[in-house]
């Protein structure tokens, strides 16, 4: 074989092949066609057929999007579906995997709603700057919706559960059908004429796109966008979107939730107090137990263990005051006390009477002093004379004697004197010449006459012989009216 | 603001004032350089405060009301112009 043969590919290849080029073509895809062979699955999806007069398409939708349908579809029932093209190879079937069915007749409603929020937007209504904020505080609380409806309850219910007290204005609108839209608007327009609440809900439950259509009436959304009064839109479920939340201020996704955002600050604030309530409990709490502690950290002072520590040295010195106090009063007593005895004591004596009475005990004493003097002197004399005149006159006999041998011895001396006279005489000039004698041989005079004495220089003594000398001996010569000192020359022997 | 006003808003703080004054009083009272007895004054102050808000908070009596309507969907006014409500049940 010289050519080469056609690449074949597996089935599966194909398919996938084919899958991909068809998938990725058709990623998003609306058709318009009428219901036929379905089939609810007990999972929840579901299985139809779309067709037209001579065209037929596989459908398929899961449970996740078959359940946010209102209602479920029905053989014959005209449908738009949104959709992309997917092919399941089991079968080698392309399907659509619908996201979105809508019965038709949806249609045109959908393209006036889209008409209406193109309008809107150009006309700036749906704008941030224009969105008031929601009062924090409203003290009454507007509502426009159907007074018979869920959503008045599933308010009442929130704001009951949340507070035991509040205020609630309703107006009580139609929220579907004919005329709905205008009553809806005129109730916004009274709350604001009549400046009934400071902030308002409007809404009603879910439904069909029909059902909540008169929240897509431009009228409404002129009526929001007028409101003086803050609006919250709680228009359906979650998942509804209608003109009257875009011009709205704030869009709840539930009534309830609409509730829970007009008390939200209350809350906020309520939980903020008793937050505050407690932080303020806790740091007072604090503070006590600090200072306790400081307290009891004080207590502990030994100062302040004792009531003595603090009072002792002043109540010990209040004690010495006292006893000093005392005794000093004690001693002034004693000292005036004394002097008081003083005082009587010499009051005592000086009374006439004791003086009186001493003065003749001292006269009576000296009076028997002098008799008893008297006495005893008189006596003594009177022993006394016999003796005296006995010595009187052997005295004068001794003198009268003594005076006869006077007179004799001095005629005995007269004669001794004589003889004593001559005696005197002699003797006076005996002692006149031996003292002339004496005179004459005194060596002083000798030396007068020109002789000198000798003596040694060496030792003082008196030279008498040549033998006492040597040569060149000193020598000194005594003069009677000096000293001469002079030195051995010669010795002349004789 | 006449002299009027100024005396009628002068007793009660607004909401935002007594939130601010009882945030200061927890700094003052959280900083331990305060005396107790101080303390005690602030924080009688802020029991007052929190006692004064909670209740304007929670005093609103339960009301809950239903504007009325003629046939034409216009409000009944009453004698005083003001629309007539009647309680919802």
């Amino acid at each position: 074989m010289t050519t080469r043969d056609p690449p074949v590919l597996t089935i599966t290849q194909a398919t996938n092949a084919i899958k991909h080029c068809i998938e990725s073509s058709f990623p998003l895809i609306w058709l318009q066609g009428e219901i036929s062979n379905f089939k609810m699955q007990s999972s929840g999806h579901l299985y139809f057929s779309l067709k037209d007069a001579k065209a037929q398409i596989s459908a398929v939708m899961f449970r996740g999007d078959a359940s946010s349908l209102k209602q479920i579809p029905k053989d014959g029932d005209n449908v738009i579906v949104r959709g992309e093209i997917n092919v399941y190879p089991a079968t080698g079937k392309y399907q659509i995997l619908i996201r979105e069915l809508r019965p038709v007749g949806l249609g045109e409603l959908l393209q006036k709603l889209e008409e209406l929020k193109i309008k809107l937007l150009k006309r700036g209504w749906f704008r941030p700057e224009h969105k008031k904020p929601i009062p924090k505080l409203p003290k009454i609380i507007g509502v426009v919706t159907s007074p018979t409806g869920a959503v008045i309850q599933d308010i009442l219910n929130v704001l009951s559960r949340r507070f035991p007290g509040f205020r609630v204005i309703i107006n009580p609108v139609k929220v579907q059908g004919e005329g709905a839209a205008q009553e809806i608007a005129l109730a916004i327009n009274q709350f604001n004429e009549h400046n009934l609440v400071d902030v308002m809900i409007i809404g009603r439950g879910g439904g069909s796109i029909e059902d909540l259509w008169a929240f897509n009436e431009e009228i409404v959304a002129e009526a929001i966008f007028n409101s003086r009064i803050p609006i919250i839109s709680a228009v359906g479920h979650e998942t509804d979107h209608c003109i009257a939340d875009y011009v709205a201020d704030i869009r709840a996704p539930t009534p309830s939730a609409a509730a829970e955002i007009v008390i939200a600050e209350k809350a906020q604030l309520l939980k903020h107090l008793k937050q505050s309530q407690s932080r303020i409990e806790q740091a007072l709490l604090n503070l006590v137990r600090q200072d306790r502690h400081r307290l009891q950290g004080i207590k502990k002072q030994p100062l302040l263990l004792s009531p003595y520590a603090l009072l002792g040295p002043s109540m010990q010195r209040l004690d010495d005051i006292r006893s000093d106090l005392d005794q000093i009063i004690t001693q002034s007593i004693m000292k005036r006390r004394l002097t008081i005895d003083g005082r009587q004591r010499n009051l005592q004596s000086l009374k006439p009477t004791t003086q009186i009475a001493h003065f003749r005990q001292k006269l009576s004493y000296w009076d028997k002093s002098i008799r008893a003097a008297m006495l005893s002197k008189t006596t003594l004399l009177k022993k006394n004379l016999p003796e005296k005149a006995e010595t009187l006159a052997s005295a004068f006999r001794a003198k009268q004697d003594n005076r006869g041998r006077l007179l004799d011895e001095l005629g005995k001396r007269k004669q001794l004197d004589q003889n004593e006279n001559r005696f005197l005489k002699l003797r006076k000039e005996r002692l006149e010449s031996i003292s002339a004698i004496l005179h004459s041989i005194d060596p002083k005079n000798v030396l007068k006459k020109g002789y000198c004495i000798l003596f040694s220089e060496k030792d003082n003594s008196v030279i008498t012989s040549i033998q006492a000398v040597e040569m060149q001996q000193d020598i000194r010569l005594v003069l009677s009216n000096g000293e001469l000192l002079s030195t051995i020359k010669e010795i002349i022997p004789k | 603001m006449n002299k009027e006003n100024i005396e009628a808003s002068k007793p009660e703080l607004s909401f935002e004032n007594a939130f601010v004054r009882l945030e200061e009083i927890l700094e003052k009272m959280n900083s331990g350089s305060i005396s107790l007895d101080d303390s005690l004054k602030l924080y009688e102050e802020a029991d007052k405060l929190i006692a004064t808000c909670s209740k304007r908070l929670n005093d609103a009596e339960k009301k809950i009301e239903t504007l009325i309507k003629n046939r034409n969907g216009d409000l009944v006014l009453g004698a005083d112009q003001k629309p007539v409500v009647q309680d919802f049940k």
